[in-house]
């Protein structure tokens, strides 16, 4: 059986158990848990873009999305062993909007993890970041799987230390996506010594999943659906036989293979963003490889918006993308082709026109 | 000719003799003109520019920008076309004012608003080079 029925059994946008129990048979979840020890899950949930109006007023939309999100993932059957988030949950970095994320992502009822991003950043450098949720880069060990979470958003000291008026000032050059005075995000050199000697004493067949809120590729550097030094990034995982790239900041459904490194991004809780196809004069690099979700309907707050559930299955992980408004997506490494791929879409002949970006 | 007539003429040259020295052709205009007239175009776009990324055109401090950062993903080559949320053929003009009213929690604008006008400009100039596909989906 080709299909996962451990994500497509567990996964709460339902209608009630008798339907599920009824839709998926007990003989392809038994086929499914052969081998139990090699298999755990985790909810990513990801750019929610908290953003703060006056006193105690946060915008609603984006705080729907979160609350949304944490709701959906306490009730996931079996519970995922831990959250990550992948960043930006501030729009601006400030203490209001940090806190009032905080204090939204403090309902998980489970350990969860925090990547930080351009919006948290940019203010005070991640200083209140720190204060609530520990170092910027940081790895740990989970079930056999070596977890590394990065810090990709930086930039060049020059763009960072400018004489800027106030640290607003350069929270707002670097918030705006399409703005040109903002700078490449880059792990730097620090960062990947750290990497280096934090890899030395993984074994090679151990599977290695990395969490960053930039893409680890050059997809388009206008959006900076870019990171800079991603080739030095990328050799240091190469030699590793499994490795995984999960990544937030692009708010849309990419995946990519590049050599023995797997490239998937997720949703933002917040709003989707436009494919960089979509704009006209956008000199991109897009992976061919990724089937686009739906395009948006305005209509729909939370349309092409979501989160997802990861189920780690030997080493490589199958991401349930949790869409709103949409049918759920899930997208794998298939064994057979050595790259992700979406169980449905992957097939020219079954794509939908909303799929189509332009 | 009668007098009727005679009169008509009289008037004519008079009109057109006092109006000599403001004579322009319709099809003449120089380069000075083109490149005038791009300006003029250009700052509205800058304008547009200017409102598509205010924090200040909604009441919650969310711009245009924040889900189309190049005005991507607003199609304005698609226009007008028919909307099944609103059941009817609608104007890219209108597509701005739901986006006002809803993710921007503002008021909508006059559909000849100088500031409409602005983000019209700005959403079509960044869109520039791509075919005309009224109505497509
Ligand atoms: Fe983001
Ligand atoms: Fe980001």
């Amino acid at each position: 059986m080709k299909d996962h029925p451990i994500t497509r059994r567990d996964f709460i946008k339902r209608a009630g158990a008798a339907t599920a129990a009824s839709a998926f048979p007990l003989t392809v979840v038994e086929m499914a848990f052969a081998d139990p020890s090699q298999r755990f899950t985790f909810a990513h949930i990801s750019d929610s873009h908290i953003q703060h109006v006056q006193g105690s007023e946060f915008v609603r939309n984006w705080d729907r999305g979160l609350i949304r999100a944490v709701a959906e993932a306490n009730l996931l059957t079996p519970k995922p062993d831990f959250v990550i988030f992948g960043g930006d949950l501030a729009q601006l970095g400030t203490k209001e909007e940090l806190d009032h994320g905080a204090e939204m992502l403090s309902r998980l009822k489970y350990k969860t993890h925090c990547v930080l991003g351009e919006h948290d950043y940019y203010l005070d450098l991640g200083e209140y970041w720190s204060k609530l949720f520990g170092p910027h880069y940081y790895s740990f060990d989970h079930k056999g799987v070596h977890f590394v979470v990065l810090n990709s958003i930086l930039t060049t000291d020059e763009w960072t230390h400018k004489k800027w008026p106030t640290p607003m000032h350069r929270m707002i050059e670097m918030a705006g996506l399409d703005n040109p005075n903002g700078s490449p995000f880059m792990v730097g050199e620090k960062q990947r010594e750290w990497l280096r000697k934090d890899l030395e004493n993984v074994s090679k067949t151990t599977p290695v999943v990395v969490f960053s809120h930039s893409p680890i590729q050059k997809l388009y550097k206008g959006w900076n659906f870019w990171t800079d030094d991603a080739e030095q990034v990328q050799a240091l995982l190469q030699p590793f036989e499994k490795v995984t790239v999960i990544y937030g900041h692009v708010h849309q459904i990419q995946y990519n293979q590049i050599g023995n490194i797997t490239f998937q991004s997720v949703m933002a809780t917040a709003w989707p963003w436009p494919y960089p196809q979509s704009y006209a004069h956008a000199k991109h690099a897009m992976p061919k490889l990724t089937v686009p979700m739906n395009r948006a309907d305005p209509f729909f707050e939370r349309d092409a918006t979501g989160w997802q559930f990861v189920d780690m299955e030997s080493g490589r992980v199958v991401v349930e993308y949790n869409l709103y408004n949409n049918t759920n997506r899930v997208v794998a490494y298939n064994p057979a082709t050595r790259q992700p791929e979406d169980r449905v879409y992957q097939n020219p002949a079954k794509r939908i026109p909303p799929q189509n970006h332009y | 000719m009668t007098r009727k007539h005679i009169l008509i003429a009289a008037a004519a040259i008079a009109l057109v003799g006092s109006a000599a020295s403001l004579w322009i052709r319709a099809d003449e205009f120089t380069k000075k003109d083109l490149a005038r007239w791009q300006n003029e175009f250009m700052s509205v776009v800058k304008k547009g520019r200017e409102l598509w990324t205010s924090p200040k055109l909604g009441t919650k401090g969310v711009a245009c920008a924040q889900c189309h950062p190049n005005a991507a993903n607003t199609h304005p080559e698609t226009y007008p076309k028919f909307q099944k949320q609103l059941g009817r053929v609608a104007t890219l003009r209108e597509m701005f004012n739901w986006c006002l009213m809803n993710p921007l929690e503002g008021k909508p604008l006059a559909l000849d608003d100088p500031r409409m006008i602005a983000m019209e400009a700005y959403a079509t100039y960044e869109r520039r080079g791509v075919p005309l596909a009224p109505g497509k989906h």
